[in-house]
């Protein structure tokens, strides 16, 4: 009976378990490491570890690393790593976020017009030659920012005027509609203008090179404001899957839930765009992975699908940035690569009445 | 204790007058009025299409009525949004589909809406529900996903879940009609108990025999109208409405 008992409860864990933070953290810390350790420029792996633990406090050892190799780890793959793990993690919770909130397994952090919107935004700015590489008054990620922003605030007002009720259905076709025509006024820029065709193509593809710090610093505020924001509705998400009335009923506010988590999961999505470009598939595989884990309480998807995302996106860019070296192929064709034929996996199941 | 006793000597709980409600160009509502008082039991009976669910939606506002007056525990129903938040805390609700969330186990169905409505703290949640599993007589089953619970069983833990928000009023919404006939007689039991422990209730259903037995009083409607209202023998042994007559004459 007690045996009994306990299986079942480990078939729905509904909270976060010492075990699932310390599995999920140990994932994330191997994933940096291992990042740390290897690259287009090779440098004794063994030497790196010494160089990492040198700058932990009370340790002092000689990593023997010249003065470059210390400035290609924290300069040039700290940074890098840095970011990928906050682009990874956001665009996963954005994603896992959106599917609670739309109820929508296929849901993912472009569904509203983000992608479409940031890749106006940016070909504009490539085009015009306003952007010019160079950090944080780089006019690249403001005008990705912008565009979605602008994308995502259209589709809430047309759809979510349209469906004052307790639809998502006119709120999803407002993002279609929304990004189709933002997708139609980007090409027909970007085939006007042929000569930027190949930086435009770049960064639809996505990519994680950084100029030191900058766009960790640039993307940080917007994170950690839409992180926080997603992590605290993780709970309400689990109502609302209840069903609308019920929610109603039980005196919660499905509405509002869904304003406070659209809103956090596109600033999330925007801001992640804005900074690496339009990487897909990373919003819809990782929470389905960590659902096929774990289950599907919001509770434990949502924060577990920033750990992943993270370690996810980390070692999909060592791949990306070590398999054609010195090349680096876009990153966004190496997590389709492997999300595409996953998610494909994801979706048999789905018709199998798995999940 | 007679209807009549419990209806004159203590105050209203749901207060309708005059209450109009359309879809489109359909009334659903045609001028409604009825109180029903503090722990009193009202079984609202009628055929399919005769406004029943749609007039207890009306009372936690998951329909809006358009005309006419509904006031609950004192606080009327209109768009104040405060208002309409401060009844749905006290009026507990149980549909036809129970809707479990299928991830989440029994216990923390219950506990879910006081953790996060009330901020109720996780320790005290959980002793609330285990009461409550215990009042709707499935304690052992704590652990368990809603998928692994008959259909009745699921009912139950609906209605714990109601109850978890202690709520003042519980509207009922055909609770039975999913359910599998063997199964029926267990949901009813739980909720002839908490018509004994003194709940003020609204029950949408096809019972008649729950009708009778728990019923304080019987409120028929048609149309959108209410046809007949009286205490449970009246209305099954001595109609006054054609209507009434009619209808009994088809169900019973």
């Amino acid at each position: 009976m007690d045996n009994n008992k306990k299986k079942q409860q480990q078939e729905a864990p509904a909270e976060l378990t010492s075990g699932l933070v310390a599995g999920a953290f140990v994932i994330l810390f191997a994933s940096i490491l291992v990042s740390l350790l290897f690259g287009p420029v090779s440098i004794r792996p063994d030497r790196i570890f010494l160089e990492v633990l040198s700058r932990f406090p009370g340790i002092s050892i000689d990593s023997g690393l010249s003065t470059i190799q210390e400035a290609i780890v924290w300069d040039v793959r700290l940074p890098r790593i840095v970011l990928g793990l906050i682009v990874g993690g956001l665009l996963a919770v954005a994603g896992a976020s959106y599917q609670g909130v739309f109820r929508n397994p296929l849901a993912d952090p472009y569904l509203l017009g983000v992608a479409a919107g940031a890749g106006l935004g940016a070909t504009i700015a490539i085009v015009s030659g306003a952007t010019n590489g160079e950090g944080i008054f780089d006019a690249l990620p403001i005008a990705a920012f912008l565009g979605s922003a602008i994308a995502v605030a259209i589709t809430l007002a047309v759809g979510g005027a349209v469906g004052r009720s307790t639809s998502t259905a006119s709120l999803l076709l407002a993002g279609v509609a929304v990004a189709s025509l933002f997708t139609a006024i980007q090409t027909y820029i970007q085939q006007r203008e042929s000569a930027t065709l190949r930086q435009v193509y770049s960064w639809i593809l996505g990519r994680l090179s950084t100029s030191g710090w900058d766009e960790v610093i640039m993307i940080l505020p917007y994170a950690a404001i839409s992180l926080i924001v997603m992590f605290s509705m993780k709970g309400a998400l689990d109502v609302l899957a209840v069903g609308e009335e019920e929610a109603l009923s039980l005196g919660i506010r499905p509405r509002r839930v869904r304003w406070i988590v659209i809103g956090a999961a596109s600033l999330a999505a925007a801001s992640a765009v804005a900074v690496s470009g339009l990487i897909a598939f990373v919003g819809i595989i990782v929470p389905h992975a960590v659902r096929l884990v774990v289950g599907a309480s919001n509770r434990l998807v949502v924060p577990l699908s920033f750990f992943i995302g993270a370690s996810f996106l980390i070692l999909t860019d060592l791949l990306a940035r070590t398999l054609q070296s010195p090349a680096e192929l876009p990153i966004g064709v190496v997590t389709a690569f492997f999300g595409a034929p996953f998610f494909l996996f994801v979706l048999r199941r789905r018709s199998d009445g798995i999940i | 204790m007679s209807s009549e006793t419990k209806q004159q000597t203590r105050p209203d709980m749901i207060a309708c007058e005059n209450v109009d409600k359309w879809f489109g160009d359909f009334q659903a509502l045609k001028g409604v009025t009825a109180t029903i008082a503090e722990q009193e039991v009202v079984v609202v009976l009628g055929p399919s299409g005769s406004g029943k669910s749609t007039w207890i939606r009306c009372i936690n506002r998951l329909e809006a009525h358009q005309r006419g007056t509904i006031v609950v525990d004192g606080v009327e129903l209109t768009n104040d949004v405060r208002n309409i938040e401060k009844i749905r805390s006290e009026v507990g609700m149980v549909f036809q589909q129970f809707n479990l969330f299928p991830h989440l186990t029994v216990l923390d169905n219950v506990t879910l809406a006081p953790k996060w409505v009330r901020k109720m703290p996780k320790a005290d949640a959980e002793i609330k529900a285990k009461e409550l599993l215990n009042m709707v007589g499935i304690p052992e089953q704590a652990s368990k996903l809603p998928s692994q619970l008959s259909g009745g069983q699921q009912q139950r833990v609906a209605i714990a879940r109601a109850l978890a928000m202690e709520p003042k009023i519980m509207l009922f919404d055909e609770p039975t009609s999913a359910l599998d006939p063997e199964m029926i007689k267990e949901v009813l039991d739980v909720m002839k108990d908490l018509a004994l422990g003194g709940m003020t209730m609204m029950v949408v259903t096809h019972e008649m025999g729950f009708a009778r037995e728990v019923a304080d009083r019987i409120i028929f409607m048609e149309s959108g109208e209410i046809v007949e209202v009286g205490t449970p023998e009246h209305f099954f042994t001595d109609p006054t409405e054609d209507r009434t007559k009619l209808f009994l004459s088809q169900i019973l």
